[in-house]
């Protein structure tokens, strides 16, 4: 099937590297998407935890809130919200957490908090959320962001989360740190020497050059450089299928409560 | 011993300019027409906390009724920013904003602290991050039994949380149904806690393990249905997500917004004419 984009192709390679069965802390977006898109193909018993305290949700459609009704309709229960992060995630019993940022370094750390200065910022983004204590507790952290200079930056602005910083191991986290960032250029596992995050795969017809160039730190690549086997009908026809019923849904207006 | 007060009369009664101030909800029910209400009495000086800031906050924010806000996550969910809460903190506009900002982790054992009446709740938490150094009130403790040390945070106690939820029986009680975010916790946090509900009914069903809020911790409940519109109550309208994606182009502009504000909110007198205003719009 050679008729994807870049966006298809990384939310079809973030879905591959969920097991069936695994429970996930999800986010909305790409997250959101891959989760849905796994859980709809070979994963069908996957756990998908909002943090809005829905756990074991189906949506039909993907939500555009991480609290839509939607979530809460569909799920195995509906908890209050600090039992989620106190008794599930800092408990240890979140398989994988996914998450995203503004900007990325080497390690894996993430920025969600401001573009400049903290008292002076340039931009003000959205903060921590959920996700600092995700990229601390969750067994394995698996990282969604599209590919820029911009976002995959030498030094972080704000280090929000937590990847592979110096002292992990006695900081107290539960977690193993990020194992893969998938993105729309390729996809990058720590490099077993240095540490680094590095070119593991890349897609068919985008060659490692393009990866290199939208990464703004040296991008090493591993010595077995793999390719992903490019989406499939049946993973391209579900994806498209869930983006249509959720772009109709999201439009859809509401009948105002008067 | 909870009070029926039409919300005008309930938001005039119990919250003071200056007061800190706690509407939850986490996308489920928040309590928008409350927050109008603060808007159109022109209430000043506000400490406001949540979880999520959401529209409600922007438009707060961007009406001049805040001071400080305490928050773990604001933007505007699934779609970008919050414009109002950008503008003030990048520009001071309409005036400074001072920031206390926390994970959702570390605001949810803050709330359930201050439901206990703890001085502070801990966490497994802020591991690997730059936040402790940015807030001076997160800070740690040694564990007494372990040595472990673990992440704190002071216990927030609201002087007055505004909660919306669907039903209350004559009694005073609330009852809460789907998503219910930290509204329980931050509900009994609180100084005085008021509600808006959709409905009142004569007597709720039995609850056994639904979240309800027995009348003796609410203070005032005002009937008010819509009033989480553009969020929602579950078994009674969905969220507005197109107006949630239309925010976007209202909340960026200072014009807009505010001639937004002035006609749908200011110049309304409660939430029916809100929302007839909007439909008029529309």
């Amino acid at each position: 099937m050679s008729d994807w984009t870049r966006d298809e192709m990384m939310t079809v390679a973030a879905a591959r590297l969920l097991k069936d069965g695994q429970v996930c802390f999800v986010g909305i977006g790409l997250p959101s998407a891959a989760c849905n898109l796994a859980r709809l193909t070979h994963a069908p018993n996957l756990v998908l935890i909002y943090e809005s305290g829905t756990i074991g949700t189906r949506p039909t459609v993907l939500p555009l809130s991480i609290g839509d009704g939607e979530l809460a309709e569909t799920a195995t229960c509906v908890i209050p919200l600090p039992d989620i992060f106190s008794d599930y995630l800092q408990a240890g019993r979140i398989d994988i957490g996914f998450l995203g940022a503004a900007q990325i370094d080497r390690f894996g750390n993430l920025n969600s908090t401001v573009i400049g200065a903290y008292d002076k910022p340039k931009t003000r983004l959205p903060g921590a959320g959920g996700a600092t204590e995700i990229a601390a507790h969750a067994r394995e952290v698996l990282i969604v962001m599209k590919a820029s200079p911009r976002s995959f930056v030498k030094a972080l602005d704000f280090q929000t989360s937590g990847g592979h910083f110096t002292g992990r191991s006695q900081s107290g986290a539960r977690g193993a740190g990020p194992a893969v960032i998938v993105t729309d250029v390729g996809i990058l596992k720590p490099h077993p020497e240095t540490g680094e995050f590095a070119l593991s795969a890349v897609y068919p017809g985008i060659p490692a050059e393009e990866a290199k160039a939208a990464v703004g730190w040296p991008l090493a690549i591993l010595p077995r450089l793999e390719t992903c086997a490019e989406p499939t009908a049946p993973e391209l026809a579900v994806l498209r299928a869930l983006e249509a019923r959720t772009e109709a849904a999201h439009r859809e207006p509401v009948r105002l409560p008067l | 011993m909870s009070e029926f007060l039409p919300l005008a009369d309930a938001i005039a009664k119990h919250v003071a300019d200056g007061a800190c101030l706690a509407l939850e909800g986490f996308t489920h029910l928040i309590p928008f027409a409350a927050g109008h209400e603060l808007v159109r009495q022109g209430r000043k000086n506000l400490h406001l906390v949540r979880m999520t800031p959401d529209l409600i906050y922007d438009q707060l924010i961007g009406a001049g009724s805040a001071r400080k806000l305490t928050f773990s996550w604001g933007g505007n969910p699934g779609v970008g920013s919050l414009h109002r809460l950008r503008d003030a903190v990048e520009n001071q506009w309409p005036g400074p904003l001072e920031i206390d900002e926390h994970s959702h982790a570390a605001m949810a054992v803050a709330y359930r602290a201050g439901a206990a009446r703890l001085p502070f709740g801990m966490l497994r938490g802020y591991i690997g991050t730059d936040l402790p150094g940015k807030n001076p009130r997160i800070r740690s403790v040694t564990c007494p039994y372990t040595g472990e040390k673990v992440a704190t945070v002071p216990a927030v106690n609201p002087d007055v949380t505004i909660l919306h939820a669907q039903r209350a029986d004559r009694r005073g009680n609330v009852a809460i149904d789907g998503i219910v975010g930290a509204a329980r916790e931050a509900g009994l946090a609180a100084g005085k806690l008021l509600v808006t509900v959709e409905k009142i009914v004569d007597e709720l069903p039995p609850a056994m393990n639904n979240v309800v809020l027995p009348h003796f911790t609410v203070t005032a409940i005002s009937h008010c249905p819509g009033g989480a519109w553009p969020s929602y109550a579950h078994g009674h309208y969905a969220r507005d997500n197109d107006f949630y994606l239309k925010w976007d182009d209202i909340g960026r502009d200072r014009a807009r917004f505010s001639a937004w504000i002035d006609r749908h909110v200011r110049r309304t007198r409660d939430h029916r004419e809100f929302l007839a205003s909007l439909r008029e719009a529309a």
